[in-house]
């Protein structure tokens, strides 16, 4: 075990995959000499050469595009994409082709690529820097969607991700990456390193992609959340009082029904919280599938606690980030009724 | 102050619509011949002249002309002729077979079949080409098996692509045929990508890119470009200039520049030229550029001045777009007459030997049709399990889609 910041994690599960497997190869802008603006790939060309991590051009499409191609022949790219901000320009890479050269070729041919992109706000990054753009993959057939919230948690599912035979979107929660912000900008946030949660298994291990991880357990209510939201849930029911159970779903697809069921078929009661834009988000999928499957188990409307449906301001950063104060009335809106 | 001038948009216009004569006249062909054969090792300033030109060998009386000539036996130009008739009776067939409502779309190379089919013949085993929807030669050239391309293209119980796939979307991972995509030029940086892995690897194979005049105006050309140029990857990039892009003319996508070809020189890649409908000339240019990719020199782009005789898809009437003459007006002739007066004029091909290959290769067509078809055509006979539609999508099936299934009672 150490301690790890969760870039560190990132990057060592880079590592200990380059190591073993001589087929991963990492790229994309700025994440070969210099290691990547957020450090995630720092020190991996010079450990494996310039044939195994490199700078790539500016261009999106053309990282994922030559990922898919290099994954045709037979290596196993993990890329980046700077911010996931910057992702659209691949999209039409990622949704009509990686996601779907499987099932057109009949598996003749296959994409195993990993595209990690920093995701969320929290950095003062603007409209620019700060979006949460999973739905816009959970809507495509063939690919998997991880979000993870922690670091140990980072590491075993970027070495799954890395391992997995399918293209796989790999969310960082960017306001994570030091330590594990629950909302509260206005406090000092404790670094992984003194905390808890930054302890991280050495060497080769994997977190199974699919499998949500109950980090709180509770009676009355169940929160379902990913990312950063997990510790903003965990402020909120602290603060509240309320024994909410916490799901950190760490993988959106595909999705681990069976424990949001056993969960809130136990509590009757649900909020779901993402930091994503309202309309048509993920949380949408969510509420559906548990009234689809626990309807007659359920006490009080399900609520929804998310970004607005602006684009991500900047000085207005905290109006905008759904923080404890939001979720706290969310979990008193559904206890009361 | 002076008043300031109004703007104007400028919106391309080819040169003949329907009801217009079209007269190509004013189109500079070179002679055939007339173009150097430069090193493989010419650093791409010093052709630049070659962009511009057209690399011709074939000339009128049929002879084999010029520094890009005498590089097939008469034996490999045969086979090349063979090939070019199969992919046209292959063509019309099918063309027939979509017509009588066997299936539902289908795409023929009319005029265009030197290019895939010469090209192959440069390629090695291992090699890879990334093809648009118009090079099926590169199959039939290695002599695939028709009947597997007509399961495919009827969705057939024996379609390998168990018809998930619109009609000749294949995908031969074997024969070096990356699966087509159908959305347009993604398939351009794939090949770099696909390149720069053999390179990775230290590998010898290489990798071929197909992309039409259309396309090349999308972000993905210009993607492969920079790519290609920047880690000189071990690729061919084929552009395909039919003039047709549907009903566009190339000039919507060249807008003011002089050639499809030219544009590799603003990254920095050696660029060819090359008549498409000489089948000794698209093979000497492939070879060339083969050359240089598998001496680790980097990409070279060429571009394939040809003409699309017939109609983008069965899904379009030219003739609504432009003049029915235009075709036999393109001043590069007919690639498999040209290709045969070449063997006549040597002596080791007559007409009498033509018209026994053309009614041999009919047959041989019509019985691979007979048996496609008695594995079932779209809309009667085989076809693939419903099943089949759950499947692949991932590599294992996740609960999901498996309730879904279940729920679709399959």
């Amino acid at each position: 075990m150490s301690r790890m910041t969760m870039i560190e994690a990132i990057r060592d599960a880079m590592d200990v995959m380059m190591g073993k497997n001589d087929d991963v190869v990492v790229f994309g802008e700025d994440v070969g000499y210099f290691g990547g603006v957020f450090r995630c790939t720092h020190g991996l060309q010079e450990k494996y050469g310039k044939n195994r991590c490199f700078d790539a051009p500016i261009n999106e499409s053309g990282i994922v595009g030559a990922a898919i191609g290099m994954a045709a022949y037979g290596l196993r790219p993990c890329v980046e994409v700077q911010f996931a901000d910057y992702v659209y320009p691949a999209y039409d890479q990622i949704v009509s082709e990686a996601a779907r050269l499987r099932y057109r070729s009949a598996g003749d041919f296959t994409a195993p690529i990993t595209i990690r992109m920093p995701t969320g706000g929290g950095i003062f990054g603007g409209q620019t820097h700060s979006q949460s753009p999973e739905a816009v993959f959970t809507q495509v057939s063939g690919l998997k969607v991880v979000v993870p919230s922690n670091p140990a948690d980072a590491k075993g599912l970027l070495i799954s991700a890395i391992e997995d035979d399918d293209p796989v979107i790999y969310l960082e929660p960017k306001r994570l990456y030091n330590g594990p912000f629950d909302g509260h900008h206005d406090q000092p946030v404790t670094p992984w390193s003194k905390h808890e949660m930054g302890e991280v298994p050495d060497g080769y291990y994997n977190v199974p992609l699919g499998k949500a991880k109950v980090t709180r357990e509770g009676a009355d209510v169940t929160i379902i959340a990913y990312g950063t939201m997990v510790h903003v849930a965990e402020a909120a029911a602290k603060e509240t009082g309320i024994d909410a159970e916490i799901i950190d779903l760490r993988c959106l697809l595909p999705l681990d029904e069976e424990t949001i069921i056993a969960s809130v078929k136990k509590t009757g009661r649900c909020v779901v919280v993402h930091e994503a834009t309202l309309t048509s988000g993920f949380g949408a999928e969510l509420l559906s599938r548990v009234q689809e499957t626990c309807f007659y188990h359920l006490e009080a409307p399900i609520q929804r606690v998310t970004g607005w449906d602006t684009p991500y301001p900047h000085a207005q950063e905290w109006a905008y980030f759904p923080g404890p104060d939001r979720v706290s009335r969310a979990l008193k809106q559904v206890m009361e009724a | 102050m002076s008043e300031k001038q109004r703007l104007h948009l400028h919106v391309p216009e080819p040169e003949f619509r329907p009801g217009d004569k079209p007269d190509f006249s004013n189109v500079t062909i070179p002679k055939a011949g007339s173009v150097r054969r430069p090193d493989v090792d010419v650093s791409p300033e010093e052709i630049r002249d070659l962009a511009y030109s057209i690399i011709r060998v074939l000339n009128r009386d049929g002879n084999a002309v010029g520094p890009w000539a005498d590089l097939l036996s008469d034996d490999e130009l045969i086979k090349g002729l063979r090939h070019m008739m199969t992919l046209r009776a292959f063509d019309a067939r099918m063309m027939m077979a979509q017509r009588q409502g066997k299936t539902s779309f289908y795409m023929q190379h009319l005029g265009e079949e030197a290019v895939s089919t010469a090209f192959q013949c440069a390629l090695e085993k291992g090699d890879m080409n990334f093809p648009t929807y118009r090079q099926a030669g590169l199959l039939l050239a290695q002599d695939y098996p028709m009947v597997k391309m007509m399961n495919q293209i009827y969705s057939n119980e024996e379609d390998p692509l168990k018809g998930r796939q619109l009609p000749i979307m294949y995908s031969e991972k074997e024969y070096g045929f990356f699966s087509i995509s159908g959305n347009l030029g993604t398939q351009y940086i794939q090949a770099v990508g696909w390149a720069m892995a053999s390179a990775i690897k230290n590998d010898t194979k290489i990798a071929a890119g197909w992309i039409g005049d259309g396309s090349t105006a999308e972000s993905d050309f210009h993607a492969a470009l920079v790519f290609a140029s920047t880690y000189k990857a071990p690729v061919i990039l084929n552009v395909v200039n039919n003039q047709w892009a549907i009903s566009t003319f190339q000039g919507i996508a060249k807008g003011g520049s002089g050639t499809f070809a030219a544009r590799g020189h603003g990254f920095g890649i050696p660029a060819l030229r090359v008549d498409g409908n000489d089948y000794l000339a698209v093979y000497a240019v492939a070879k060339w550029a083969a050359e240089r990719a598998r001496l680790n020199l980097g990409p070279t782009m060429i571009e394939y001045v040809t003409y699309r005789a017939g109609g983008h898809s069965t899904s379009d009437d030219p003739a609504a777009y432009r003049p029915k003459e235009e075709s036999d007006a393109w001043p590069l002739g007919d690639p498999i007459e040209r290709l045969k007066l070449h063997l006549i004029s040597k002596g080791v091909w007559s007409e009498e030997r033509d018209l026994q290959t053309q009614a041999e290769i009919k047959d041989t067509v019509l019985a691979a049709q007979k048996e496609a078809e008695s594995h079932g055509t779209l809309h009667s006979g085989g076809s693939p399990s419903a099943r089949e539609m759950f499947e692949d999508v991932y590599k294992e099936m996740p609960p999901h889609l498996r309730r879904q299934r279940q729920e679709a009672g399959i």
